[in-house]
């Protein structure tokens, strides 16, 4: 049961984040903090979303997610990035009962798991409505997206 | 005194037959709140099935006889922390409803204004700190505290620049719920006395756990919680001294609290009535009742002396393990069954999650304490938390649940 939610994949970017770090220039930044358990996130995006910095503290959950943001949504089209946005949070909410789309999502499937979760369905999520809002104040136009 | 029967003592807590995730429960978390006895259960189904009825109004059978139960249950919560009268009981919903009851009326009671001060601590639940700051706000009164030394122990270093004759109330914890320090608040009391302050604690951590006697302690006011007592949730209790009751305006208006209301005014009734405004937690004061005659029938001494052998097997337990911080005294002395740790290089949740998997329960966190955190530059913390019925057995699997997250995250 528990191995599927600490996957291989998540424990790897846990422990080796992929461009993790806040960089300039950005368009837009949010910060979104967990209140019960005092997980945060930075996320800057630029307008094109060629960049998505972030930096944040808190369990392998929302930080692994982070950097799996970075790599799935950096340099892609806005209105794909809002397909996979809007993905990644329908299998977060599906309570484990959603096939996920390993095209669309990558290694964002491995968070599946976590599905089943509930308590930790916001960890996972942290990071992406953080990006949200960052989005949104950068003026990414496509990346409409509900939650 | 006679030792614990921890065996006899978990016969009576159906909760503990229970699996998790196909281990047998190891309850760690009764800081959170306290599991629950049969004797307790009975009680509240007894209340309902046989005297429901609404108190202190119905002259029929029924009503006077959840009356006489609802009042049995604060004298049995008055004599358990020595208290000089059961109307010096104020019942309340929790620590927090009790804490913010004095807080609310002080304003006016004590005639609160800009210069003077509050006094409360780093190591606060925020239960004991929000109401101060709002009460701060309001008022225009200033806000003080005491830090916390690097083993976790209230720093008294500036007591006397700290409580001064502007000092009002002094408002402390007795028990840290997240690094389990008992505070010796005997120096604090003899200077606030001095002052003239008041002095109010916080003992939701150590009325459950250790005999009281509110004269020994020397406070005017206390707060605790019946659900970590043994109780169900939605009862707590103010205890105050007479005459500082008397004093306080009502804090809820409503049903019961009132001597005679006309349209125009109304007078008050008499403490602990004029606090407890509308229907009460009847049951529930019935349930921390039984509670109080269970843990009275262990005796409080040895079910302290019981949690302070935990607490060792603990403490040297989680510091054989490579990787394992803990925070708070190292010791057991002047500590309660409460301990809190960090696992190098793993974040609390995760540790939690883990533990779970193998029906360990544990809290993670900031244990609703955040500034003793940030005092000890970490986000959050892993809290093991013991209680009458805890084993060392218990805190074996804790710790091979602690191996296999090192294991896990390795």
């Amino acid at each position: 049961m528990i191995e599927q939610l600490y996957q291989e994949i998540i424990l790897d970017h846990y422990k080796h984040p992929r461009g993790r770090g806040l960089r300039e220039p950005y368009a837009g930044e949010a910060h979104h903090v967990n209140p019960t358990c005092g997980d945060e996130v930075t996320i800057r995006v630029t307008a094109d979303l060629s960049d998505i910095s972030y930096d944040g503290l808190g369990c392998s959950i929302s930080q692994a997610s982070a950097s799996v943001l970075h790599e799935l949504l950096t340099g892609v089209p806005p209105g794909e990035a809002a397909r996979i946005h809007a993905a990644f949070v329908e299998l977060m909410q599906g309570r484990g009962q959603i096939e996920p789309d390993e095209e669309l999502l990558g290694d964002a499937v491995a968070f599946a798991g976590v599905a089943k979760y509930p308590a930790r369905v916001k960890c996972a999520l942290l990071p992406w409505m953080a990006f949200k809002d960052a989005a949104a104040r950068a003026g990414v136009g496509a990346t409409e997206v509900t939650a | 005194m006679s030792s614990l029967d921890v065996v006899k003592v978990r016969a009576d807590f159906p909760i503990l037959q229970r699996e998790i995730n196909g281990h047998p429960l190891v309850y760690l978390d009764s800081a959170n709140t306290s599991q629950k006895p049969r004797q307790v259960l009975d009680a509240m189904r007894d209340q309902y099935e046989r005297h429901n009825a609404n108190v202190s109004r119905s002259v029929h059978t029924l009503g006077t006889e959840a009356t006489t139960a609802y009042e049995g249950a604060r004298a049995k919560v008055a004599a358990f922390i020595g208290a000089a009268s059961p109307d010096e009981i104020v019942f309340t919903k929790n620590s927090s409803e009790a804490i913010n009851l004095l807080a609310y009326t002080s304003a006016e009671f004590l005639s609160l204004r800009p210069g003077d001060e509050i006094v409360v601590s780093e190591m606060e639940h925020h239960s004991n700190l929000v109401p101060w700051q709002l009460l701060c706000q309001r008022t225009g009164a200033t806000l003080r505290w005491f830090g916390i030394t690097d083993d976790g122990r209230l720093d008294e270093s500036r007591l006397h620049e700290l409580v001064n004759e502007r000092t009002k109330l002094v408002s402390l914890v007795h028990v840290s719920n997240i690094l389990g320090t008992i505070n010796d608040v005997s120096r604090i009391v003899a200077r606030a006395r001095e002052v003239g302050a008041l002095v109010m604690l916080d003992c939701s951590q150590s009325v459950p756990h250790l005999p009281t006697s509110v004269a020994g302690l020397g406070a005017d006011f206390i707060a605790f919680t019946g659900h970590k007592m043994l109780g169900p949730t939605g009862i707590g209790a103010l205890w105050g001294r007479a005459e500082l009751l008397d004093r306080m305006p009502p804090f809820l208006g409503g049903g019961s609290m009132i001597e005679t209301v006309t349209m125009e005014k109304t007078t008050f009734a008499p403490p602990p009535a004029r606090f407890e405004a509308g229907t009460p937690p009847i049951a529930q004061a019935i349930g921390l009742g039984a509670a109080v005659d269970y843990l009275s029938a262990l005796d409080m001494r040895a079910v302290h002396r019981h949690e302070q052998e935990i607490t060792g097997y603990a403490l040297k337990t989680l510091a054989d393990i490579p990787g394992v911080r803990v925070f708070g005294p190292a010791t057991p002395e002047g500590r309660g069954g409460t301990v809190s740790f960090a696992v190098d290089g793993v974040h609390p949740h995760d540790v939690g999650q883990i533990l779970d998997d193998l029906g360990v329960e544990v809290r993670v966190g900031h244990h609703c304490a955040r500034p003793v955190c940030a005092r000890f530059g970490v986000a959050a913390m892993t809290r093991a938390s013991f209680y009458l019925y805890t084993t060392t057995e218990e805190i074996d699997a804790l710790a091979r649940g602690v191996e296999h997250v090192r294991r896990v995250f390795g």
